[in-house]
């Protein structure tokens, strides 16, 4: 097989791994709360700066500032529900959409003011690494390593413990969750922890790839939102499918022709699959 | 033990405009099993659900245990000892048997108990230890239904609310349901039980209550319901 090509379908792999932590988190949130958080890139634009800002101008150890990042936005997923989700869960769908579509122009205005509009780098780099015949960057083979275990702690959690397995059941029933002894409220909270956790660790992965600045979200929301309906909104594992076909095919359209073309090969594929599959590709 | 006494009185309850219950009143004591039969829109489940705390009455009460039920949150009550299986069984269709049961032991009083009582569910229905890792949404009506009410014993109940766990199942299936109510009773677990099917009913508990369009039409023992000629001729299919 043509080296480049192959190395090109190693970074859609690599790439769709970073892919697959927000779209696990979105999709954690939206099977559990109902809401889709439409500021989800926006919360892993405030923990890059945030690893950036202890890292770099703090001086703090890399590892803490991950650390720090991860709880931090863990954190802003529960005021995120807390101030502005359950207000105004009994509200039409749509109403939350805006308000959570509000915070992402919340978010962009404050990252300006304090941060101004320049492009931030953590300037961290791991030496390539050769991975069968082909050459890749190590600070890739890295984030993805983590963007995996990230995914598989996750489903570890979902699947052997008793919340764990409450959300699962909640994603499907919840008027009857109480019968249970389960407090809706409680998990819904737990549920947007998490999702903030996973936008955190997402945040951790692309500041060593990628510059921060207050419209980076934009770079990577769309995709994530894509990658969502394309697996089935809620659907965890057609979600996480889905990362990496994005992954490919971004990757791979960036070999035959340019990164920009690609982009648009994978918006046409986007609508192409709404059309034969409104539902999700890998919906049930 | 008077800790398993549950005692509803006077409630009026219903959704939004239109009012389900008018002034309804039942007792349960510790160790009984009561019925609760009527027809189709009587109020049956909306009593139940009061009972459970999933809606709230308008007026009268609820007393469990001693306890007035009018400020406890409904998911603390299965902690409280009451667990109820909902019409159609409500379980999990995506999760396995074994994790339909793990969500009924999920309250943190229930949890070091999970093992014991997940074998004791087990023991009572061989059939949902064969099936533990299948989905419980694949399963037969009457399965679905056993599993349902062992998820409900996995709260270590004191009382169990049952709503017509026989609806939809095939005749013989439906006698399975009733022997392993008479089973769970013999274990000393209180039990109140919604039924339309009301000669098997008749047949399991101590004593019943006919609801009809949302007041107590009638009450008494078992044996004295069934012996009555209006109860026969409305419910019995008897003259
Ligand atoms: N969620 C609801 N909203 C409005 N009305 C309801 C609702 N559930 C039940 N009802 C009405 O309340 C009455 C009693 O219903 P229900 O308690 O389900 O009766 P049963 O269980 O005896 O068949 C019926 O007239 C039914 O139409
Ligand atoms: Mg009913």
């Amino acid at each position: 097989m043509d080296p480049f090509l192959l190395e090109a379908l190693v970074n859609g792999i690599l790439l769709g791994g970073v892919f697959a932590l927000p779209v696990l988190g979105l999709n954690l949130v939206f099977g559990v709360v109902d809401v889709v958080w439409l500021c989800y890139a926006e919360l892993v634009m405030v923990g890059m700066y945030a690893v950036w800002f202890f890292y770099s101008q703090m001086g703090w150890p890399l590892p803490l500032a991950f650390a720090v990042c991860i709880g931090l936005v863990a954190v802003l997923g529960v005021l995120l529900h807390l101030l502005v989700v359950r207000p105004l869960l009994t509200q039409p769908p749509i109403n939350q959409v805006l308000a959570t579509g509000g915070v992402l122009f919340v978010l962009q205005g404050v990252a300006t003011l304090i941060f101004s509009t320049e492009f931030r780098a953590l300037g961290v780099d791991m030496p390539p690494m050769e991975v069968g015949e082909v050459f890749v960057s190590g600070t890739k083979l890295a984030a993805f390593c983590a963007a995996l275990l990230g995914a598989g702690a996750l489903w570890a959690f979902l699947k052997f413990t008793y919340v764990g397995t409450a959300i699962r059941a909640i994603a499907r029933d919840r008027e009857v969750m109480p019968l249970m002894g389960v407090d809706p409220q409680r998990i819904y909270l737990i549920a947007s922890a998490i999702g903030g956790a996973l936008a955190g660790l997402a945040a951790c992965l692309l500041i060593v790839q990628l510059d921060v600045h207050p419209f980076v979200g934009l770079s990577f929301g769309p995709i994530t939102f894509m990658i969502c309906v394309m697996g089935g909104l809620g659907n965890m594992l057609g979600g996480f499918l889905a990362a990496f076909l994005m992954g490919l095919i971004i990757s791979v359209g960036g070999f035959w022709g340019t990164t920009e073309l690609s982009y648009v090969v994978a918006f046409a594929f986007f609508i192409v699959v709404m059309f034969i599959r409104p539902q999700g590709l890998f919906a049930r | 033990m008077e800790q398993a006494s549950l005692s509803i009185d006077a409630v009026h309850a219903g959704y939004g405009d239109f009012q389900a219950l008018f002034g309804v009143s039942l007792r349960v004591d510790p160790g009984e099993a009561v019925g609760v039969v009527g027809p189709n829109g009587a109020g049956k489940t909306t009593l139940l659900r009061v009972i459970s705390g999933l809606i709230r009455p308008r007026s009268g009460n609820v007393r469990f245990a001693g306890q007035d039920l009018a400020k406890v949150p409904a998911h603390t009550l299965p902690a409280l000892g009451i667990a109820h299986v909902p019409e159609n069984r409500r379980l999990f269709p995506h999760l396995t048997v074994e994790e339909n049961l793990r969500v009924g032991a999920f309250t943190a009083a229930a949890r070091p108990h999970f093992e014991a009582r997940r074998d004791h569910v087990y023991t009572l229905f061989p059939r949902m230890k064969e099936r533990r890792h299948q989905l419980a949404g694949t399963m037969s009506g009457g399965e679905q239904q056993m599993c349902a009410i062992g998820r409900a014993l996995m709260s270590g109940p004191k009382i169990l609310l049952l709503d017509e766990p026989s609806a939809g199942l095939a005749p013989l299936v439906v006698q399975q349901v009733f022997d392993l109510v008479r089973r769970i009773r013999q274990e000393g677990l209180t039990v109140l039980i919604v039924e339309q099917n009301v000669a098997q009913v008749l047949r399991v508990v101590d004593r019943a209550y006919v609801l009809e369009t949302g007041r107590v039409a009638a009450e008494g023992a078992s044996a004295a319901l069934a012996a009555d000629p209006v109860i026969r001729r409305s419910y019995l299919g008897g003259h």
